[in-house]
């Protein structure tokens, strides 16, 4: 990686030439990552891959016009290059009068150390991040004779930096480090054939779980599938694990998007300060949270990210917003523009996630006498306009507050607004795999579609 | 020198004897094989929202993967920098993979036969914004004097032109310049203060600009979309539980790309982690389904002239008559499998390994008249339209979810029906296919395929088909 004074300097100076060549306004992002990945499969070694790379992308505005390029050339022409096209965009665009960049005094950073950035995963050589991979398999591997396959482990990291400027007067960067720990065994029984996953995600090495802990929870997850059967078609209380409720948070997230609010495409819009969820319900997005992997210290446009509840005991209370969709919408920024290198700012969460409740999941199965656990869900019938959801689901079926078989090849259907008012209770079990977390969650009553 | 003809080679002056000592770098500690992927990508992007051209876009991105096998395992290594030393020194870390002697032999480049299903002069790529900035503009017109209830109208126009070079030190030497677009349509409709509803629709290929203004217009995506918005105002809550289902043609051959398509991709098969795994001869259909995946169609945005590792693509029987009859191969499967590449080795960009894919995945034309097949129905589901489905290729069960579709109710089409996602077992689906329409339509072009992080353009397409007996996951 080159020297971050470099970077930075291009960014400002990618700006500069922006507002030379006739934009009003300019804001530049430069990325710049390294990856490493090594998959082993049947305890042999089955790819490794190394490389790295970085990109330009340039947003301008002439007046009220946008206009937006991006590369991955960083000579002086292919920046010339970058800055011509972005102002030859501005030329077929429409005038916009919400377009525009953050005032000023909504600039900057949150200050202290995040600790996003912790590479000591940089010290190992190969063969020892082939090692952590191969044990992970070799657990799973060894943890039954029903496994005798494997898609294989994977150990992957990733370095990266990020850069911003714009032409009202900020100017950041910020490291960024993580790697995980993976693997996928499958498990077989006679005709019945299953795979399943375990996973481990840390901005350092001594974050992640022990090698042999991944492969124990991915082979017991693979082995409790087998001989899983069809159920009769039927409604009834439906668990989602963490690993599933976690997709619900993100539904929440996509309808408390600004876009989706102010398109009117979602079931949320216009609906704050009234009840949406059950009161177990609170949901919060926290970029601030330091070593997380929402957490930054500004947002890509500039703005401090912030703690921002969007849903307080049922009570819909933010939305969750970019410079755009806030004035569109008449309300303030909330610090959560989220951009690639092309294109407008988008919307992104920071932390996003549910606040745990009181109560053990063993307790909440403890309550259902005819339930379903849902482990694994399938494809994307979820329509966020009307709330509509119907998805393929897999997991074990509830009998008598136990887990007692497993069930695929079914639907689980609802519709989000009286899922979220008919959440019945919210686990203890709260833990951070990514972005968005949520603990056990348990809806009332959905259809089960299957025989 | 047939080199000089590759628009990147020309470009960045690379010349035959460049390519060779970076095979040569590549395979400087051994390994059986290594190729050269460059690639050199020009995207656009217009959207349009609220009847105002938001946001537009354009860039390039270029880099060059190297790839060395040896055996089962794959090196790889890529850089966005084409100047010698950094592609050296890409070659000299995917060598890293294999351990030995360096491989000496040296094979020299030939260029393959050339074929062009896509005889683009001027790519959209290559033409003037304004012009393409007025599809999304008509596009929005279109959509709102479509009808009273229609509310929100968002249009995206994409295009891209990625040129290619491989060099295998196989010896072969392909060089490609692939044109896509894409024109999709989104539309909001709203009654009196309800509930909204959304359409969509969208297609394209690999065309020249012309296609959207004499083919397929703005206006013809922009009404289907506002129609299926305006349709979906009445719909009632959908029936869950197995029925009798008909697919309308088109579009829902993504029942064909989930059920059969990605399980019968080489990669694993060859690992034995495929529900179809060692059933090659056997029956896993109704003797009316005989299903094909063919890159070869002229236009067609699944199409390719040579995959991403410089095999042409080919027209692959998956299923004939019911019966399993091959696997999607790419080198190193087919290889390890001793069977022939079949020209499905596809990757994402340059930063991605390449793996086997399909390319358009559609099922033959039967011979019963589409109108029939939905007389023959007492109860049951005719879906016409659909989003997004995903499969579990070990235990071979699929979703896909249905946009627009409806009961039928004693051989007639009634009331619309609400999203509901269908699923079902692959190699136990098919067998349940009663009737095949002789009304074979491939989709319009919209279709992504995603697979272990790498997105491709596909194709897909089927008859009327009627099944009888799916699960459908409603609430009714």
């Amino acid at each position: 990686m080159s020297g971050s004074g470099n970077l930075l300097e291009m960014a400002n100076d990618v700006v500069r030439q922006a507002l030379a060549a006739g934009a009003s306004d300019a804001e530049c992002t430069i990325a710049e990552g390294e990856e490493f990945s090594v998959n082993v499969r049947l305890r042999e070694v089955e790819t490794l891959k190394e490389a790295g790379s970085r990109g330009a992308g340039l947003r301008i505005l002439v007046g009220r016009n946008t206009g937006s390029s991006y590369t991955s050339d960083l000579t002086p022409e292919g920046i010339a290059h970058l800055v011509r096209s972005a102002l030859e965009l501005a030329r077929v665009t429409t005038e916009d009068p919400h377009a525009g960049m953050p005032d000023p005094k909504e600039l900057g950073a949150i200050p202290g150390d995040l600790a996003l950035y912790c590479p000591d995963f940089a010290q190992l050589e190969t063969p020892q991040k082939m090692e952590l991979a191969r044990r992970a398999e070799d657990a799973a591997l060894s943890a039954d004779p029903r496994i005798s396959n494997s898609e294989g482990a994977s150990f992957d990291s990733h370095l990266g930096r990020h850069v911003f400027a714009n032409s009202r007067g900020f100017s950041g960067e910020y490291r960024s480090s993580y790697c995980s720990l993976s693997t996928v065994p499958v498990a077989r029984q006679g005709e019945s054939m299953e795979r399943d996953y375990w996973f481990s995600l840390a901005r350092g090495l001594a974050g992640l779980e022990p090698p042999e802990q991944i492969g124990r929870i991915a082979a017991a997850r693979a082995l409790r599938r087998l001989g899983a059967v069809k159920v009769e078609t039927q409604k009834v209380p439906v668990v989602f694990e963490p690993r599933t409720a976690r997709s619900l948070l993100d539904h929440i997230f996509e309808a408390v998007h600004g876009v989706a609010v102010y398109r009117q495409e979602s079931f949320l819009a216009g609906r704050l300060g009234e009840k949406v969820a059950s009161e177990n319900l609170t949901v919060i997005d926290d970029g601030t949270i330091p070593g997380r992997f929402g957490t930054s210290p500004f947002d890509d446009e500039g703005v401090p990210t912030r703690r921002t509840v969007v849903i307080e005991r049922g009570v819909l209370k933010s939305y969750l917003l970019n410079t755009y969709t806030a004035r569109k919408l008449g309300l303030k920024t909330t610090g959560n523009a989220s951009r690639g290198l092309a294109g407008n700012a988008g919307i992104g969460h920071g932390n996003f996630y549910a606040e745990q409740g009181v109560e053990p999941p063993e307790g909440i199965l403890a309550g259902i006498r005819n339930g379903f656990y849902v482990t694994e869900l399938m494809g994307f019938g979820v329509n966020i306009v009307t709330g509509d959801y119907s998805r393929g689901a897999a997991g074990m079926w509830i009998r008598d507050g136990e887990l007692a078989f497993p069930v695929s090849e079914v639907t689980i259907a609802g519709n989000l607004r009286e899922m979220f008012q008919g959440l019945a209770a919210v686990g203890s079990d709260l833990e951070f795999r990514g972005s968005s977390a949520a603990p056990t969650l348990l809806i009332a009553e959905m259809t089960v579609g299957g025989r | 020198m047939a080199l000089s003809e590759s628009w990147i080679a020309g470009k960045f002056g690379i010349t035959p004897q460049d390519l060779e000592s970076y095979l040569g770098e590549a395979l400087s500690r051994g390994g059986d094989y290594a190729d050269l992927y460059f690639e050199y990508q020009a995207t656009s992007l217009i959207s349009l929202d609220e009847g105002i051209v938001k946001s537009a876009s354009q860039g390039v991105s270029l880099g060059v993967g190297v790839r060395v096998i040896a055996g089962e395992r794959t090196g790889y290594a890529y850089s966005d920098d084409l100047s010698p030393e950094r592609i050296r020194k890409a070659a000299r870390v995917a060598a890293c993979i294999a351990a030995g002697p360096a491989q000496v032999e040296k094979v020299p480049l030939l260029e393959g036969a050339k074929r062009d299903l896509y005889p683009v002069v001027t790519a959209p790529t290559e033409t003037a914004f304004a012009e393409r900035v007025e599809l999304v503009k008509r596009a929005d017109r279109a959509a709102r004097a479509y009808n009273r209830s229609i509310f929100q109208v968002q249009a995206t126009y994409a295009d891209n032109l990625r040129h290619v070079l491989i060099a295998t030190s196989d010896g072969v030497l392909s060089f490609d310049r692939q044109p896509l677009a894409r024109l999709s349509v989104s539309a909001l409709a709203r009654q009196s203060g309800g509930t909204p509803q959304r359409g969509h629709a969208g297609g394209g290929g690999r065309v020249e600009l012309r296609y959207f203004l004499e083919e397929k217009t703005p206006e013809h995506f922009a009404t289907e979309a506002a129609r299926e918005a305006v349709v979906m105002l009445d719909a009632v809550e959908a029936p869950a539980g197995e029925m009798t289902v008909v697919l309308g043609p088109g579009w829902p051959g993504i029942l064909l790309h989930e059920a059969v398509g990605h399980g019968l991709e080489a990669d694993f098969n060859r690992k034995k982690i495929s529900a179809f795994t060692d059933r090659i001869g056997q029956k896993v259909a109704s003797p009316l389904c005989t299903v094909v995946d063919d890159g070869t169609i002229a236009g067609r945005r699944g199409s390719l002239n040579v995959d991403d590792e410089g095999h042409p693509t080919e027209r692959n029987v998956l299923i004939e008559n019911g019966v399993l009859r091959g696997y999607l191969q790419d080198r190193l499967s087919s290889r390890l499998m001793r069977a022939a590449s079949t020209g499905s080795g596809r990757r994402e960009s340059y930063a991605h390994i390449p793996m086997p894919r399909m390319t358009n995945t559609f099922m033959l034309a039967g011979d019963s008249d589409p109108e029939e097949i939905l007389r023959s129905v007492p109860q049951g589901l005719y879906c016409v339209n659909f989003g997004g489905g995903q499969v579990d290729i070990t235990n071979g069960n699929f979703v896909f979810s249905a946009s627009e579709s409806y009961l039928i109710e004693g051989g007639r089409v009634t009331r619309p029906v609400r999203n509901a996602t269908l699923i079902g077992n692959g190699p136990e689906a098919l067998r349940y296919v009663s009737m095949v329409g002789h009304d074979l339509k491939l989709d319009e072009g919209i279709g992504i395929c995603g697979k272990e992080g790498q997105s491709v353009p596909v194709g897909v397409g089927i008859p009327t088909i009627r099944i009888d007996r799916m699960t459908v996951g409603g609430t009714a």
